[in-house]
C-alpha cells in the first residue's frame, strides 16, 4: 500500500483497516517514520523521534492484532507533545533547562495511551513550558506551519502554540494525531493555525500527573486529529479518573465518538457579542456567520448571548497564569535533575542555572508571577484576578444555563509568518482573547476547522460546552465538520 | 508572685508565645506514599513527589489530616470543616519544589486551649490561636565535607503540625509547663512523639519585653529550639538583651533569631536584606480540604481521655491530692500502670508506691515506666501481701528492693526468704518477755514515767524477730505486759 494513503487514514479508518488486516500497525508506522524522515528537518515538529521504539510498539501492536486482541487504539501511530513526561525517554517541556531530562516515570494520559495500544512515534516541539501562541519560543527551534499562504507560498507561517509541533504534525500527516496541552488555548488556536481539530475538555477531565505543569489551575490535555471524530477516540482513551491528581474529576467518561453522530436539532447555540476584536479579519467574521447558518440549517436554535466579563479574561489569565508559573517553575534549580550550571554558592548556581536553562518569554512570565504574587501586590493582582476569574465563570454558568453550547472564533487571526508579532508580547498574547475565558472557566473547549481565509490559510471555529459536557461539543463541531466540507489540503504533507 | 524581670529602669514583664512544630505519627508523608521512619539511610524516603520532579502532584494523606484533627479536637479547638492549602515559597536545596505546602490562611483548626500546672500549684489558660497542616523540608548537612553540603530528603514531604499558641505566657517556667502539658497530651493522642531530641518536635519562641501595664512591644522569633530546657533559657536570655536594648535607649528590632546553648545567648539569624518574601498563594494542585461533620464526630467519639479529665478523675474516684494526680496523669504510661496498681486497693497507698519507690528505681535505673522491672501486676502483690497482714510495711520494701533485683514474684520472694510475718501470739508474747526480762532496768524506768521509752521496746522487739513481728500485735502485747 502507498505510505501517501497510509498517511492520509484518519484513526477510525485506520483502525478498521489493521482489523481487517489490510495492513500492519509496523506499515502504519513506517509510513509515518518514512513521513518524519522527509519532512521533520523542515517542519521541526518532533524534538525527539523514537523510530525504535515504535517499531517495536507496532510490532506488538501487530502481535496484539493477531491473536485477535482490539484495544481502542492498538496499532496507531501518534505524536505526544514533549511537555508529557515518557518514561525512558527524554522529555525537555520545550525548555533548555530539562535537555537532559529522562523521566523515569510515564505520564497518566500517555499511560492511558500506551494502555489502548497506541505506538508513539516521538515527542513534539513546542513552546517553552507552553508558554508561547507561536511556538517560536523553544529551544529547540520553530516549528513550521504546513499550510502556505496562496500569495507567499515561500514565507514560514507559524503552527500556532503552545501545541504547535502536534498540531504541525498532525496537519502534514506525519502522526495520525497527537496530544497537547491547552492552558489559554495552545491546542485550540494551533488547531485553528493548522487546520485540524482539537479539544481542551473540561479541566479535570484529563489527569495531570506526569505533564509538566505551566499554570496548575489550568492546564489541561487533550488530543489533536484531523477530524473531529478522531479527537473523540483518543479523548476516549486519554480521559479519566485518576487518583494520583487531586484535581482530576471522578466522573464517568462516555462514549465521545458515538457523540460525533448525534443530531444537533433542537440545541440552543449561543452566540456571545463579546468575541469580537477591533481589526480582526473579515474572513472570520464571514465564517462565524457561516458556522451559524450551518448549525441553524441543521436544526439548531441560534440565539445571542452576552458574556460581560470576556474582555477581562486576557489581563486576569496574564496574572493567574504567571503566578502559577513562577511557583511551578521553581524546582528547576539544577539540583537534582535536568540542567546545571555550576555556581560558587548555592545562590549562584541557581542565578546561573535558571538564566541559562530558561528563554525570554520563561523568564518574562516567571518575573510577572513573582511581581504579581509579592507582599504589597498580592491583593492587587492576584486576588483581584481570582474574583474576576470567579465572574468569568459565573458568566459562563448562566448563559449555559440558557443555551447547551456556544460557538465563536477560535483566534482572532489565521496562522502569521514566523517572526511577526515577536517585537510585542501583548500583539502576541491576543491570540488567546477567545479561548482563554473558556480556560479560565474550566469548560471545554474545541477548534473545529470550518474554513479557509482569503490566503487560503484554514481558520477554526470554536465549540464552548457545559464543564463535562464534551458530548454536545464533539456532537456541535462534527456538525460543523460535515458542514464546511474543506477538501484543502496544506502544501506541506506526507505523499504531496 | 508573678514572673519578672530587673532592669535598671524598673520591673519588666515578658511576653511569650510559642509556635510549635510537632511531627505528625503516620505511616506516610503528608502529600506521597513514602515513609516517615526516624534515621533511615539519607534519601531512601524520598518520592518523585518529595523530591519534585516535573509533573509530580500531591495527594493528601487522610491519616494526616485525621491526626491533625485529634490534636486540634485534644486542644479542645475549632475544627475548620473547610481549609485550605498554601505555597509559601522560597528557594533553598534541601526545598526540592521550591515551595512549602502549608496553610497560611485558612489552617484546620482554629482556637482552643491549654491548662497549665505550675510549681506552686496554681493554673493558667494558655489560648490556642491556630494548628495548621504543612510538610516539612529536608535536611542540609553542611559539616559532611570541606566545599560541598549534602542533602538528605528523608523528611522532605513529612507532615507537621505547627501550633501556635496566645502570647499569653509570662513565664520561662510557663512556657516549660505549656510544652510539657502539649507533649503530653500529643502522646495521649498519639498524634506525634514529642521527642525534642529526635527533632519531631521544635519550638519557635517569640518574645517580648514591656512594662507592667503597656501594650506590646515588638517582638523577636527565636527560631528551631529543641528542648524545653532551651526553650526556658533561650526566653530569659533573650528578654534580657531585648531590656537591655530597650533601657539604653534603642529599640528592638523584629527579626528572627538563633539560640546559642553553648554561650547562653540569642543572635540575629538573617539579615533584613535577606527577609523572604513568601508569595503565599493557594496551592492550585489541591482542592479546599473539606470535613465531614460525622466524620470528626466519630474521630471524637474514639479518643482517648486525655490528661486534664484524667487527673480530674484520678482526685474523684482515688481520692488523690491534685499534685499527686498530676504527676501520675503526665505520661499515658504511668497513668495505666497506677490505675492497674490502685484497682481493687488502697488509691492512696498506690500513689505513694508509685511515685515514691517505683520512680525512684526507675530514675536510679535510668528507665521508663514502659520497661519498668517490676510489673503493675507483681506491685499490686506486693501491696496484697502487705493488706493481709503477710508482711509488714518495711518488710515490703525489702521485698521490693529485691523484685527490683530480680523480677521475682513477691509472694516467692517472701516465702524463699522467710520474710512471712509473725502473727502467732504466743510466739510474740514470748519474745516480749524475753525482750523485758532482759530489759528490767528500762521496764523500771517506763513504769517510772518515760513513756517514750515504749518505742524502744518495740524495736527490740521488732530486732529479735528480724523484723517479721505483726506492728500491731507486737505494741498490743508490749502494752499489754507493761501495763
Amino acid at each position: 500500500m502507498m505510505a501517501g494513503v497510509l498517511t492520509d487514514l484518519t484513526i477510525a479508518a485506520a483502525r478498521e483497516g489493521l482489523r481487517k488486516r489490510e495492513y500492519s500497525s509496523r506499515e502504519l508506522t513506517e509510513a509515518h517514520l518514512a513521513a518524519i524522515e522527509a519532512l521533520n528537518p523542515r517542519l521541526n515538529a518532533f524534538i525527539t523521534i523514537t523510530a525504535e521504539r515504535a517499531l517495536a510498539q507496532a510490532d506488538a501492536a501487530d502481535a496484539a492484532i493477531a491473536r485477535g486482541e482490539f484495544a481502542p487504539l492498538t496499532g496507531i501511530p501518534l505524536a505526544i507533545k514533549d511537555l508529557f513526561c515518557t518514561e525512558g525517554i527524554r522529555t525537555t517541556a520545550g525548555s533548555r533547562i530539562l535537555e537532559p531530562f529522562v523521566p523515569p516515570y510515564e505520564s497518566t494520559v500517555s499511560a492511558n495511551l500506551l494502555r489502548d495500544g497506541a505506538v508513539f512515534l516521538g515527542k513534539a516541539n513546542m513552546d517553552e513550558f507552553a508558554m508561547g501562541s507561536s511556538n517560536m519560543t523553544s529551544a529547540y527551534g520553530p516549528v513550521e506551519n504546513p499550510w502556505k499562504r496562496r500569495q507567499d507560498s515561500e514565507a514560514a507561517l507559524v503552527p500556532g502554540g503552545s501545541s504547535g509541533g502536534s498540531a504541525s504534525a498532525v496537519a502534514a500527516r506525519i502522526a495520525m494525531g497527537a496530544t497537547g496541552t491547552d492552558t489559554g488555548g495552545s491546542i485550540r488556536q494551533p488547531a485553528s493555525f493548522c487546520g485540524v481539530a482539537g479539544i481542551k475538555p473540561t479541566y479535570g477531565r484529563c489527569s495531570r500527573w506526569g505533564i509538566v505543569a505551566f499554570a496548575s489551575s489550568l492546564d489541561q490535555a487533550g488530543p489533536f486529529a484531523r477530524t473531529v471524530e478522531d479527537c473523540a477516540i483518543l479523548l476516549g482513551s486519554m480521559a479519566g479518573h485518576d487518583p494520583k491528581d487531586s484535581t482530576s474529576a471522578n466522573v464517568p467518561v462516555p462514549d465521545f465518538a458515538a457523540a460525533c453522530g448525534r443530531d444537533v436539532k433542537g440545541l440552543r447555540i449561543g452566540v456571545p457579542r463579546e468575541y469580537r476584536l477591533d481589526g480582526m479579519p473579515e474572513d472570520i467574521e464571514r465564517l462565524w456567520q457561516q458556522g451559524i447558518a450551518w448549525l441553524r440549517d441543521a436544526g439548531a436554535e441560534v440565539v445571542d448571548v452576552s458574556l460581560p466579563h470576556t474582555k477581562y479574561g486576557l489581563t486576569t489569565y496574564y496574572i493567574v497564569a504567571p503566578a502559577e508559573c513562577s511557583s511551578n517553575l521553581a524546582r528547576y534549580d539544577g539540583v537534582r535533575f535536568g540542567k546545571r550550571e555550576p555556581g560558587s554558592d548555592l545562590r549562584d548556581l541557581y542565578e546561573r542555572t535558571r538564566a541559562a536553562g530558561f528563554g525570554a518569554e520563561v523568564r518574562r512570565r516567571v518575573l510577572i508571577g513573582t511581581y504579581v504574587l509579592s507582599a504589597g501586590y498580592y491583593d492587587a493582582y492576584y486576588v483581584r484576578a481570582q474574583k474576576v476569574r470567579a465572574l468569568i465563570l459565573r458568566d459562563f454558568t448562566e448563559t449555559f444555563a440558557k443555551v447547551d453550547a456556544l460557538l465563536a472564533p477560535t483566534a482572532p487571526s489565521a496562522a502569521f509568518a514566523q517572526g511577526d508579532n515577536m517585537d510585542d508580547p501583548i500583539k502576541m498574547y491576543l491570540n488567546d482573547a477567545f479561548t482563554i475565558p473558556s480556560s479560565m472557566a474550566g469548560v471545554p473547549g474545541m477548534s473545529v476547522p470550518a474554513g479557509l481565509d482569503a490566503n487560503g490559510l484554514p481558520l477554526g471555529l470554536q465549540v464552548i460546552g457545559k464543564p463535562f459536557d464534551e458530548e454536545t461539543v464533539f456532537a456541535v463541531a462534527a456538525a460543523i465538520e460535515r458542514a464546511s466540507g474543506i477538501t484543502a489540503l496544506p502544501q506541506v504533507r506526507a505523499g504531496a | 508572685m508573678s514572673y519578672a524581670l530587673e532592669g535598671s529602669t524598673g520591673t519588666w514583664e515578658i511576653v511569650v508565645g510559642l509556635e510549635v512544630h510537632a511531627q505528625v505519627i503516620s505511616k506516610a508523608k503528608l502529600f506521597s506514599g513514602a515513609a516517615t521512619d526516624f534515621g533511615a539511610p539519607p534519601n531512601t524516603q524520598v518520592s518523585f513527589v518529595d523530591a519534585a520532579f516535573p509533573g509530580m502532584l500531591p495527594v493528601i494523606n487522610r491519616e494526616c489530616v485525621a491526626q491533625a484533627v485529634r490534636t486540634g479536637l485534644g486542644l479542645e479547638a475549632h475544627i475548620h470543616l473547610v481549609s485550605r492549602f498554601d505555597r509559601k515559597n522560597y528557594f533553598y536545596a534541601d526545598l526540592p519544589a521550591g515551595y512549602q505546602i502549608s496553610q497560611y490562611q485558612h489552617p484546620i483548626v482554629g482556637e482552643g486551649r491549654v491548662e497549665i500546672e505550675l510549681a506552686d500549684g496554681s493554673t493558667r489558660q494558655i489560648g490556642i490561636t491556630r494548628l495548621h497542616l504543612e510538610q516539612d523540608a529536608g535536611k542540609s548537612l553542611h559539616d559532611q565535607h570541606p566545599t560541598k553540603s549534602y542533602i538528605d530528603l528523608n523528611r522532605s514531604g513529612v507532615a507537621l503540625m505547627e501550633i501556635v499558641s496566645e502570647p499569653d505566657i509570662r513565664s520561662p517556667e510557663e512556657a516549660g509547663a505549656y510544652l510539657r502539658k502539649l507533649r503530653s497530651i500529643v502522646r495521649y493522642l498519639g498524634t506525634c512523639d514529642g521527642n525534642m531530641d529526635e527533632g519531631s518536635m521544635r519550638a519557635d519562641v517569640n518574645v517580648s519585653v514591656r512594662k507592667h501595664g503597656e501594650p506590646y512591644r515588638t517582638r523577636c522569633e527565636v527560631k528551631n529550639v529543641n528542648s524545653i530546657r532551651f526553650v526556658m533559657q533561650a526566653i530569659e536570655a533573650e528578654a534580657k538583651r531585648q531590656i537591655e536594648v530597650w533601657e539604653g535607649g534603642g529599640a528592638v528590632e523584629q527579626e528572627t533569631r538563633l539560640f546559642d546553648p553553648g554561650r547562653g545567648m540569642t543572635r540575629s539569624m538573617r539579615s533584613k536584606e535577606d527577609a523572604h518574601d513568601y508569595r503565599y498563594f493557594p496551592d492550585p494542585d489541591l482542592l479546599p480540604l473539606v470535613l465531614d461533620e460525622g466524620w470528626v464526630a466519630e474521630l471524637k467519639s474514639k479518643l482517648p481521655e486525655l490528661p486534664d479529665a484524667k487527673k480530674r478523675r484520678f482526685m474523684q474516684d482515688y481520692g488523690l491530692p491534685a499534685y499527686d494526680a498530676g504527676v501520675l496523669v503526665a505520661e499515658q504510661a504511668t497513668a495505666d500502670f497506677y490505675e492497674m496498681v490502685a484497682k481493687g486497693r488502697d488509691a492512696k497507698i498506690a500513689a505513694n508506691w508509685v511515685m515514691g519507690d517505683l520512680f525512684a528505681s526507675l530514675n536510679r535505673q535510668g528507665r521508663t515506666i514502659a520497661d519498668s522491672p517490676v510489673s503493675a501486676e507483681a506491685l499490686g502483690k506486693l501491696l496484697d501481701l502487705m493488706a493481709d497482714s503477710t508482711i509488714s510495711g518495711r518488710i515490703a520494701k525489702d521485698v521490693f528492693e529485691t523484685m527490683v533485683e530480680t523480677g521475682d514474684d513477691p509472694a516467692a520472694i517472701v516465702e524463699a526468704k522467710g520474710l512471712r510475718q509473725v502473727t502467732d501470739t504466743g510466739a510474740i508474747d514470748t519474745v516480749v518477755d524475753t525482750v523485758l526480762a532482759a530489759n528490767a532496768d528500762k521496764v523500771a524506768e517506763y513504769k517510772a514515767g518515760r513513756d517514750k521509752l515504749f518505742g524502744f521496746f518495740v524495736g527490740q522487739v521488732m530486732k529479735a524477730m528480724a523484723g517479721k513481728g505483726n506492728p500491731a500485735l507486737v505494741n498490743e502485747a508490749l502494752k499489754r505486759k507493761l501495763a
